[in-house]
């Protein structure tokens, strides 16, 4: 809602869009914010690729041939890395999102993290190897 | 008092971004990576391969159920993002937002019924 529109002219504190760049941790945090914009644009490509697999083998070898073309391979990194940013700092804040009580005390925080983590590599390990065909 | 939706928002936001983060980086090292790196034969991803995967009935319910949490989970962290950087247009962002996770949901939903 803008100012000049409402009749009540309510304050709007100013903030400048570049609030963010001002400090360090301001800057981390903004990152982990913008990577569910790769994570919603993969998701996308995933859905593309489900669209083609519906069209027949010649339409998914065209989208494989898209996906592996060296245009293609310089964004996948990207999103890779962002996605790596993602997972971290989702797993980071594990225990503030999902503190782990053992009786009356708190589990300290290394270890939900670390739990997850390992579970993270685990999954990765089997993902790869399953869905890439390798066992 | 009126229920808020709040804790369903939150909480697909939360599964989103659980899932996603256990499974897009190597998603895209498998799919997107794995084969121009050399680490995977191209024809372990061709179609011949990869249609039964997806068309199998777990396999749908997996694929639909990823991209509808990732897209979710993507709309919502850009809306409150979006408001973080001084937008005041809340609507408007939910709109586009949540409009275009709901469009890509509905169309894994045909694409996949039409494997």
């Amino acid at each position: 809602m803008n100012n000049q529109s409402n009749p009540r002219r309510p304050f709007v504190r100013p903030l400048p869009t570049s609030w963010w760049l001002k400090e360090k941790r301001y800057v981390r945090y903004m990152t982990r914010e913008a990577t569910c914009l790769f994570i919603g644009l993969y998701a996308l490509i995933l859905l593309v690729g489900i669209f083609r697999l519906s069209q027949g083998a010649d339409a998914f070898d065209a989208y494989l041939v898209a996906l592996w073309s060296p245009a293609s391979l310089i964004l996948s990194v990207f999103i890779f890395q962002m996605a790596v940013i993602h997972s971290m700092s989702w797993f980071n804040l594990t225990p503030k999102a999902m503190p782990l009580w053992i009786g009356d005390k708190q589990a300290p925080g290394w270890i939900i993290v670390g739990a997850h983590y390992g579970g993270w590599f685990v999954v990765s390990v089997m993902v790869f190897f399953w869905l890439g065909g390798l066992m | 008092m009126a229920r808020s939706n709040k804790p369903i928002v939150w909480g697909l936001f939360a599964a989103g971004g659980t899932v996603t983060a256990f499974l897009v980086p190597v998603l895209v090292l498998t799919l997107s990576l794995g084969a121009p790196l050399g680490l995977i034969p191209a024809e372990n991803l061709s179609y011949d391969r990869i249609y039964p995967l997806v068309a199998h009935p777990l396999g749908r319910l997996i694929v639909f159920g990823f991209i509808m949490l990732s897209l979710w989970h993507a709309a919502h962290r850009t809306r409150t993002t979006v408001h973080d950087l001084g937008v005041n247009n809340d609507q408007a962002t939910m709109v586009v937002c949540y409009g275009i996770a709901g469009a890509g949901t509905v169309l894994a939903a045909v694409f996949l019924l039409l494997l």
